[in-house]
């Protein structure tokens, strides 16, 4: 069944874009991340226009964080004031995004600023999270090894204007999460992703949060982050298509609760090195594109009608 | 004085007067949210007041075209390593949509002069506002090459059937990834290379339905399609939490 959608100008099978949303709504299930790293390439490839995919990926974000947001209120795993920080670095790192973007649009360079992004952040992620996992593994076998220090102190807490997170239990300046949030902010208007998987070890090792609240944190900060590159590609560009915003979000609604069912029967280094290979497969996908001779030199955009 | 305009009319006419007479399958396209493409059928008769003079030599060519757009061509080269677009160009008319079919190949049955005052065949239907020189030209031959790959130009000769030198027809498709606007159809019909009939017609092409309310609230109201938008994504991710929420209980 064929769906014809009204911004993107392109006419889609119905149930290919549920597939997708579903798909990466069970990777998003089984691995707590929000998928859009997988997905914004993924509708590329099916003849998406990337400024089409990026803003309408924003919008699905909104959606697939809030759900996720209600389920840690309940649990009390968000630090409200943490969050609050991140998020007024991240909405000035998305006006600055879009602004970035929308420069770029105009050179036709957006596409390989976000293919480079892609490949710089997905092969540096990857590359950690393999390397993490297969030390922890090792160190489970090992259990004499030294453990890790629960605190460290280093540079961060000689920074100025400190400011304490009860829920997170932190005294320390409020500069280096401003600027995380700045960063995931940049990244979110640019690749179209909430920046979890980015967000998530930045929270863990640069500011020293206890895991159990960095997933939540992160998920109220996006929401808003996300709204805000909605509005800001909707009111710019024209291009946040609704109709296929619909689609992901039922199929990525559906599929994540099949990702929990299955993640829940998996251990969760297994999880994590098969996450962190995918990541890596994507990020060489992309880069080998870039890298090979394209059969066809030449591209068309419209400029005016 | 009215009388005279006829004669003069008629006589500007050759002696052996063949007119287009023509049907559309449809007068307009509707884009629908299951639009997959449509196909025109155009057919008609040539009409004439005496015996044809000769069957061999006719030509029938139906072209359609969409609305032109000043489209800009980049051309990708390896720049450290990896393939960027680097060099462009723009071309300042290009149809968004442009199919020529005809009953034999266009060269049998059109002459260059012609072709060129009509703008005919694809090379023509692409234009520029500077002169074209060598660099741009390779830049309008990739723009042909590439529409012609998304089926975007159709190059269809022999196409056109052409019965008994007077009945033809030509179906012609259009892809589903079209714009909106105002769709031209034209036919000629040639004697001997020349144009000695030409029927013009227009077929409106537009979204229709919720397709067609979103597109034009997206561009005129953006700041309440964006909230709209954001409503929605706020809507089904609370309903999603709420369900999830029942379900496990």
């Amino acid at each position: 069944m064929q769906l014809y959608l009204p911004i993107a100008e392109v006419s889609v099978n119905i149930f290919l874009i549920l597939g997708l949303g579903g798909l990466v709504g069970v990777l998003s299930g089984m691995f707590g991340v929000g998928g859009g790293f997988l997905l914004t390439p993924l509708l590329f490839f099916i003849g998406i226009p990337p400024a089409v995919a990026v803003a309408t990926q924003a919008n699905q974000i909104v959606a697939s964080s809030l759900s996720g947001v209600l389920a840690h209120l309940k649990r009390r795993t968000v630090d409200l004031r943490m969050g609050t920080v991140l998020l007024v670095g991240g909405l000035f790192g998305a006006a600055l995004g879009v602004v970035v973007f929308n420069y770029l649009r105009s050179l036709g360079q957006v596409d390989l600023l976000v293919r480079l992004s892609y490949v710089v952040f997905l092969g540096i992620i990857g590359g950690l999270m393999l390397v993490e996992s297969i030390v922890s593994i090792r160190r489970t076998r090992n259990p004499t090894a030294k453990r890790r220090k629960l605190h460290k102190h280093n540079w961060i807490h000689a920074l100025p204007f400190k400011m304490k997170f009860r829920v997170s239990g932190l005294y320390i300046s409020v500069i280096p999460p401003l600027l995380v949030g700045v960063f995931v902010g940049i990244l979110a208007a640019i690749m179209g992703v909430g920046g979890g998987f980015i967000m998530l070890p930045a929270m863990i090792y640069i500011l020293g949060m206890p895991t159990k609240v960095v997933v939540g944190t992160s998920l109220f900060q996006i929401i808003f982050v996300a709204a805000f590159t909605t509005m800001l590609h909707a009111i710019t560009n024209y291009t946040v298509d609704l109709f296929l915003a619909i689609l992901l979000l039922v199929g990525g609604v559906i599929g994540a609760q099949v990702g929990t069912l299955i993640g829940t029967r998996m251990k969760a280094e297994q999880l994590r090195i098969l996450l962190a290979v995918m990541v890596l497969a994507v990020g060489v996908a992309l880069a080998l594109e870039l890298l090979i001779q394209p059969s066809e030199l030449y591209s068309v955009t419209v400029a005016s009608r | 004085m009215i009388r005279w305009l006829f004669i003069l009319m008629f006589s500007a006419l050759p002696a052996t007067a063949e007119q287009i007479v023509l049907g559309l399958s449809q007068n307009e396209v509707a884009i629908t949210t299951t639009f997959d493409g449509s196909e025109i059928l155009i057919f008609g008769a040539v009409k004439r007041d005496s015996p044809p003079p000769d069957e061999t030599d006719l030509g029938v060519i139906v072209t359609i075209s969409g609305p032109s757009e000043r489209v800009t061509v980049r051309r990708k080269d390896r720049v450290a390593g990896i393939w960027v677009n680097n060099d462009s160009a723009t071309i300042d008319v290009a149809p968004s949509f442009f199919a020529v079919a005809s009953n034999r190949p266009l060269n049998e049955i059109l002459t260059q002069r012609e072709d060129r005052q009509n703008r005919i065949s694809l090379g023509y239907a692409v234009r520029t506002i500077l002169p074209t020189n060598r660099g741009l030209q390779d830049y309008i031959e990739a723009l042909l090459r590439v529409r012609q790959q998304n089926n975007l130009y159709q190059l269809l000769e022999s196409h056109v059937e052409l019965t008994e030198g007077t009945l033809f027809r030509a179906t012609i498709e259009l892809p589903s990834n079209l714009i909106e606007g105002e769709y031209r159809a034209e036919i000629y019909l040639t004697r001997a290379g020349e144009v000695i009939d030409v029927f013009r017609t227009a077929i409106p092409v537009q979204k229709v339905g919720p397709g067609q309310f979103f597109y034009t609230l997206a561009h005129q109201q953006p700041a309440i399609y964006g909230l709209l938008s954001l409503a929605i994504a706020v809507a089904a991710g609370w309903m999603a939490s709420a369900a999830f929420g029942l379900m496990r209980r």
